[in-house]
């Protein structure tokens, strides 16, 4: 216990929940943006972080590389082995997120896996991310069952704890998720791993969107499969935020600016 | 921690802080499935009754308790006996899971079954009860392994599975894992995960435990029938630990009995190049379970090696890790050399040649027996045949070193 108190630090507020209502008082979606930190090293990942804010993220989701990243398709694996191969550590990603917010005040969520943040010390973890300038937690392998370690903490310093829902969670579990979730709940698109193949017309994602809406009480943004503006038009009326991953990557391969003008264009088709 | 439940389908298993549900939401309801409806199964007599005809008919259950006197005498014991898994059908233990899993798969009314295979022994056990119960298989397999285990690429082919090569970090057992669980992610509509050991999220590594527990239940009561007393202590091999949880559940309870796991030291601990989660692994979050794993200051996981491709994993089920916490077991290490050397003994001491696995737990009785003096009796889990090591035993054993320990030649 004395280790955690050493660790404590005045409770952050979240830019989460305030740039959401912005969207929304806007008259449109947020467009929640994923990166995984060092993809393809440090500068680029900087050079890329830095052009996608510029360009309009509303929310940047910011990956911590791990080396068996089992929710993630072909896309986000070959990303986080390029990280890791070019040396990316927690402290690595945690400086970038950093230096994101040197610069900008758009709210950054980190991404990961349980396995490299736990490593740290659920303490000592928590007052790094609130000092890089962090405002929330989204852990893919932490269900509400197990997330008490690192959730509980989280919630102490102000950063949110972003939860997924499924479209195969059912309504216990949909309040399971909802009952440890803040900032925005996490509506995963389709059963499968990130960067599947989308039908965004599908009237089931439509309904399983409105029943969650209807009860979360906090936004709601859809993610998994979602690659062009198309997507992101039918999506954005059908929740409060449309999350981009795997296409985001894969427009950054090329460089910055490749992944700037993507940005560009999914921002363009955020109105309801 | 495992246990603080909030909701939801309980957690199946207790191993203290071990164990757990540690998978995406996507996955959640089918691992609560699960869950609910194993416990189900394991008691319905109609269940008991189809997994035990099938052990006796198919699988060729029960094996035999074998006693090995010229193999006491070469190590200084009173006595050793082997529980014969190398004889149930596809040559170890590993069937003895497969069977009960796609069993119960059939009962949750899936229609196709996936795994992953290392050495590709599990694999072939799980394409094996597929054929068997008619279902299609697709096996997730390390593309590296692929190359190394060709022999049963073709058997699993054989059989009717497909078997699709993993090539993401390290194409090896643990990345065969990462694919089948990325699959089960697709398809958990219609798809029953069979999980080769006694890890994964809860309940896998009860369930698989139980349906290992034939080996040890058998044991138990064929040494009390050779020799009307139980074991000084039980030895296995562990990897991720399914054929000596197997053994270990039947004895756990009687407190004179020692339970000792051998895992693989590969090259030597400090080579880098090992499979010893448990001298050099650290608690950590992985596989849908919390358990321990070789992994790096900064929480990534590490390459395992063993010349054993059935030990080749960097972690190892909750149980295992349970039972080293509470002192019930105790775990050593052997590495490659000193398993080479032990499927020599084996062979010519007994005229049995054990997989490269098995030949852990072997290696491992000398340091045993030095813990226990030479009064004791061992009971010892032959988990394996060692058909499919010829290969990698002709390579590593050269004509001269055979020379030294006996009259053999390789032709």
């Amino acid at each position: 216990m004395k280790d955690a108190h050493a660790h404590e630090i005045a409770p952050i507020t979240s830019r989460i929940g305030p740039r959401f209502a912005a969207c929304a008082a806007a008259g449109r979606a947020a467009l929640v943006g994923y990166l995984t930190a060092f993809d393809p090293d440090r500068q680029g990942s900087l050079d890329r972080l830095l052009a996608a804010c510029e360009a309009g993220l509303d929310v940047l989701e910011l990956g911590v590389p791990f080396s068996d990243p089992t929710a993630d398709g072909p896309t986000i694996q070959a990303a986080m082995q390029r990280a890791l191969v070019a040396g990316a550590t927690l402290d690595g990603a945690l400086a970038l997120a950093a230096e994101v917010r040197r610069r900008f005040d758009l709210p950054i969520v980190l991404f990961g896996y349980a396995n490299p943040l736990l490593r740290r010390g659920a303490d000592a973890l928590v007052a790094d991310v609130a000092r890089a300038g962090i405002d929330g937690l989204l852990v893919v392998d932490l269900p509400p069952e197990h997330c008490a370690v690192l959730r509980d903490p989280a919630r102490r310093a102000g950063l949110d704890w972003i939860g997924l829902c499924a479209p195969t969670s059912t309504d216990a579990r949909i309040e399971a998720v909802l009952s440890v979730t803040t900032g925005f709940v996490y509506a995963v698109s389709l059963t499968g791993v990130t960067g599947t193949r989308l039908d965004v017309d599908d009237p089931a994602l439509h309904a399983q969107l409105a029943a969650l809406r209807a009860r979360a009480g906090i936004p709601v943004a859809v993610g998994f499969g979602v690659r062009d503006a198309a997507q992101v038009r039918a999506l954005a009326r059908h929740a409060d935020g449309v999350i981009v991953g795997s296409a985001l990557v894969e427009a950054g391969l090329d460089g910055a600016e490749g992944l700037a003008a993507k940005i560009r264009e999914l921002a363009g088709a955020l109105a309801r | 921690m495992p246990g603080n439940q909030n909701q939801g389908v309980p957690l199946l298993a207790d191993f203290g802080e071990f164990g757990g549900r540690y998978v995406a939401e996507t996955l959640m309801p089918a691992v609560e499935e699960l869950a609910r409806e194993w416990p189900r199964a394991w008691a319905d007599p109609e269940f008991q009754e189809t997994y035990r005809t099938i052990l006796r008919d198919y699988v060729g259950r029960p094996t035999a308790l074998t006693p090995a006197p010229r193999l006491a005498e070469a190590l200084g014991c009173r006595a050793i006996y082997l529980k014969r898994e190398d004889l149930c059908h596809t040559g170890a233990h590993k069937i003895n899971n497969c069977v009960g899993q796609v069993l119960l798969a059939k009962r949750l009314g899936k229609t196709r079954i996936i795994a992953e295979t290392g050495a590709g022994q599990h694999g072939v056990a799980t394409a094996t009860a597929c054929a068997y119960f008619g279902l299609p298989c697709v096996v997730y397999m390390g593309a590296e392994d692929v190359a190394r285990q060709a022999l049963n690429v073709v058997r699993m082919r054989l059989l009717g599975a497909e078997v699709r090569p993993v090539t993401s970090g390290s194409a090896t057992l643990k990345d065969a894992i990462n694919g089948a669980l990325r699959d089960w992610v697709a398809n958990v509509h219609d798809t029953h995960y069979v999980i080769g050991s006694v890890m994964g999220p809860d309940p896998y590594p009860l369930m698989v435990r139980e349906l290992q527990r034939v080996i040890g239940d058998e044991a138990r009561a064929q040494i009390l029938a050779h020799t009307g007393a139980l074991p000084d202590a039980v030895v296995a091999c562990v990897g991720g630990g399914s054929n000596a949880m197997g053994v270990f559940a039947a004895f756990v309870g009687d407190p004179s009995v020692r339970l000792y796991g051998v895992e693989a030291t590969g090259e030597g601990i400090p080579s880098g190049r090992h499979a010893a989660t448990m001298a050099a692994g650290a608690v950590g979050v992985y596989h849908g379970m919390r358990s321990l794993v070789l992994q790096t200051d900064d929480g990534q996981l590490q390459e395992a090696h063993s010349i054993s491709a059935g030990l080749d994993y960097p972690g190892i089920g909750p149980e295992h890790a349970f039972l080293r916490a509470s002192g019930r077991a105790r775990y050593l290490g052997v590495g490659d050399d000193e398993a080479l050397a032990a499927i020599q003994l084996l062979a010519r001491t007994e005229g049995i040649i054990p997989a490269l696995e098995t030949a852990h737990a072997l290696a491992g009785l000398p340091a045993i027996l030095g813990e226990l003096g030479a009064d004791a009796t061992l009971l010892v889990n032959l988990s394996g045949r060692g058909d499919k090591d010829m290969h990698t035993v002709m390579k590593r054993l050269d004509p001269a070193a055979l020379g030294l320990i006996g009259e053999g030649r390789l032709p």
